[in-house]
């Protein structure tokens, strides 16, 4: 079958839009991965019964697929009556699953602020929701912002298995163009090398603050 | 409800393809982690080079469009078909491999300098000094790491679902789904369970190489190098 | 205005004090001194509840700190009647503890406003009021990492004096600062100590400044008070034995 140049080039546009999809879906699925992971984060310092509770569900997401993960919400949500798009079911699973990791990384950057910051805090009488907002969080979260970005580049990796519930991203439609034309070398390379000079780029960005800020 | 033990011995009959390809995929993993591992640390710079091509280069790119692009693009450029196992274990083995060669890189690295130093006093041949003082110290710090890329690649294995082959996940979607409609949630649910067994017999066995390894060096395994395995490993 | 009263403090096995009896007066400088875990700095953090005690009270300023009542009866205080009792209590650490987050200026002004109610002026300006008073005025917009030892310190006192105390706790304070920061911050204490009647609980091995700034100077040694007596009785004849021995070790250090 061979290379086919003017394939190619028909196919590209096509597989920018599907980028866009798997972009916003990173960006969205961050979003929630951030936010989830900084309560789960919390949670774990709470009572023995939750933290031990948390972190239970914390090991099972992560020793599973993200694949079946995101099948059984797909199947479930309907069931306990959140009707949403796919989309919306994919975001869903991509933030639940990496909030998994980024709880981790949270609690290591919180473990990472000194003692006495807190006891100086304690000290001045801070309420405790300042001595979090004021004091321990804005020292905590630059420390990992590599390793949050890390994940971010992870997620944007793994967004293309969402095509497994009908997402149309890159390589959804790569998958589509391929199929239409029985041509696949040209989509999926051309997939292949758009991840690459996306995620590549990113990577050497990340490495470049884990320098400037220093790892967890 | 009822259905559960139906649905265990469908997926029952998934596992072999799925023990399959993730230890013929650790296999690949660890070969390509060592050499392209030491190759990164080479003297010579082409090697470097191509080393950090390959790591660089996987890392970078989908394991899905790696997959799809093995079995379906390959072959219209070079002509033939591999088995689709073997090309299943391929991708799981070239993908993870490029992670586990950062795994070796760093442990290696990681071995304090007056080690090598000693050996070079000692006049060990550098493969010597490799095989005999850096490695050994070197594969302890290596094994958090590696639980977590091999449990990683555990979860990989379910992507096989995409071009056909007989696995866990296949089987749950193309047996189970379309005859317990309304069972699906717990169909999968029993999927994850499945896949969390397994994750749990590779951490096991992961846990007493770490004992034997680090016993042979006359130290307990560091519960700290296992926290810090949990938040970096097996990432960008 | 301090009253420890049959005090008692494990860590797990260890009994770090057991049956501490002892009163500080307003306005009293008290010095600690003693044998690293003596319990001397414990009792400063019982006092700014950074632990809890397993036995006894303490009372400070009439109310009591460790328990409150509660349906007519007396059990462990919580969080919150605890930090009503300690924000009259202010302390500075060994390692200064400074937000490096903030400025100098907001490292003074966060406690004052959050906690005390003041508003931004007000608290903006005790800060600098404060900030002239340890000599450090024009560096109020500075970060603290860009601050030697000594002067991080010097921030550290201001900012707990910015809460206006009645007790100032002060736990080892110059022994994280090079041997010519010390004097300056010392110095300060004293002035501090002379210009205002704060009631001063303070943890030391700088045997001088406790010789000058105290009123009484406590001799602890396995979490009881050995000797308790004014600094010119302890350090020219002391009774015990033990406070012998100890002063002797440390002043022949020099």
């Amino acid at each position: 079958m061979g290379w086919n140049w003017s394939f190619a080039a028909d196919v590209f546009p096509i597989l920018l839009q599907g980028l866009v999809v798997t972009l916003q879906l990173t960006v969205l699925g961050s979003l929630a991965a951030f936010s989830l992971g900084l309560v789960l984060a919390l949670l774990l310092r709470g009572p023995r019964p939750v933290a031990v509770v948390v972190r239970g569900f914390i090991e099972f997401v992560r020793s599973t697929p993200l694949l079946v993960q995101v099948f059984f919400l797909f199947y479930v949500l309907p069931d306990i009556g959140i009707l949403i798009p796919a989309y919306w079911t994919g975001v869903i699973a991509l933030g639940l699953h990496y909030a998994t990791y980024t709880a981790d990384v949270y609690r290591a950057g919180i473990d990472a602020v000194p003692r006495g910051q807190w006891e100086a805090a304690t000290a001045l009488s801070l309420p405790r929701s300042r001595v979090w907002t004021g004091v321990v969080l804005p020292q905590a979260i630059p420390r990992v912002l590599p390793a949050l970005g890390n994940y971010v580049i992870s997620m944007f990796k793994e967004t293309p298995l969402l095509i497994a519930i009908g997402i149309l991203d890159i390589v959804g439609q790569a998958r589509e163009e391929g199929g239409r034309f029985f041509s696949y070398d040209e989509p999926y390379t051309i997939a292949g090398l758009l991840f690459l000079a996306l995620s590549y780029p990113a990577s050497l960005l990340v490495r470049r603050l884990e320098r400037r800020v220093g790892t967890v | 409800m009822e259905n559960i033990g139906t649905f265990v011995q469908v997926l029952l009959r998934g596992v072999p393809e799925t023990v399959i390809a993730t230890l013929g995929g650790i296999a690949l993993t660890i070969v390509l982690s060592f050499i392209a591992g030491l190759a990164l640390l080479s003297p010579s710079r082409p090697v470097r080079v191509i080393s950090r091509i390959y790591v660089e280069g996987l890392r970078g790119t989908s394991e899905v469009v790696q997959l799809f692009w093995i079995f379906f693009a390959l072959p219209l450029l070079v002509g033939f078909q591999i088995v689709p196992i073997w090309a299943g274990i391929l991708v799981l083995g070239l993908n993870h491999g490029a992670y586990g060669a950062e795994i070796v890189r760093g442990a290696v690295q990681s071995v304090p300098r007056a080690q090598y130093e000693g050996a070079l006093a000692l006049s060990l041949t550098p493969a010597q000094r490799m095989r005999r003082v850096i490695l050994p110290q070197a594969v302890v710090e290596m094994l958090p790491p590696f639980n977590t890329l091999f449990i990683q690649l555990l979860k990989g294995s379910a992507l096989l679902s995409f071009v056909s082959i007989n696995e866990l996940t296949y089987l749950a979607d193309q047996v189970l789904r379309p005859n317990f409609g309304p069972d699906l949630p717990l169909v999968y649910f029993v999927l994850l369970v499945f896949y969390l067994l397994l994750a749990l017999v590779i951490t096991a066995v992961m846990r007493m190489l770490e004992s034997a390894a680090a016993a042979r060096l006359g130290r307990t395994p560091s519960a700290r190098s296992r926290t810090s395995a949990k938040t970096t490993a097996g990432v960008a | 205005m301090i009253i420890f009263d049959g005090v008692e403090k494990r860590f797990g096995e260890n009994v770090v004090l057991s049956g501490l009896d002892f009163t500080v007066a307003p306005g009293e400088h008290v010095t600690l001194i003693g044998p690293s875990g003596s319990g001397k700095t414990t009792i400063l953090r019982l006092l700014m509840c950074l632990e809890s005690v397993n036995a006894g009270t303490i009372t400070v300023g009439g109310r009591c700190l460790t328990h409150m009542e509660k349906n007519g009866r007396q059990v462990p205080a919580d969080e919150k009647h605890s930090r009503e009792v300690r924000k009259r209590i202010g302390m500075v650490f060994q390692q200064f503890n400074l937000f490096p987050n903030m400025t100098v200026r907001g490292n003074l002004i966060e406690a004052p406003t959050r906690v005390l109610g003041l508003s931004k002026d007000e608290a903006n300006a005790r800060a600098k009021e404060l900030l002239d008073l340890v000599g450090l005025g024009e560096k109020i917009d500075e970060h603290p990492s860009r601050l030697s030892g000594g002067q991080q310190q010097r921030v550290a006192i201001a900012r707990a004096l910015a809460m206006r105390p009645d007790v100032l706790l002060l736990d080892e304070v110059t022994s994280a600062l090079d041997p010519e920061l010390v004097a300056g911050v010392l110095k300060l204490l004293h002035d501090i100590g002379e210009s205002t009647d704060i009631t001063i609980l303070c943890v030391t091995h700088e045997m001088g400044f406790a010789r000058d700034f105290s009123h009484r100077v406590m001799m602890f040694d396995g979490g009881q008070v050995i000797e308790d007596a004014p600094p010119s009785k302890l350090f020219s004849e002391p009774d015990h034995p033990r406070t012998k021995e100890f002063l002797k070790a440390v002043l022949d250090r020099g």
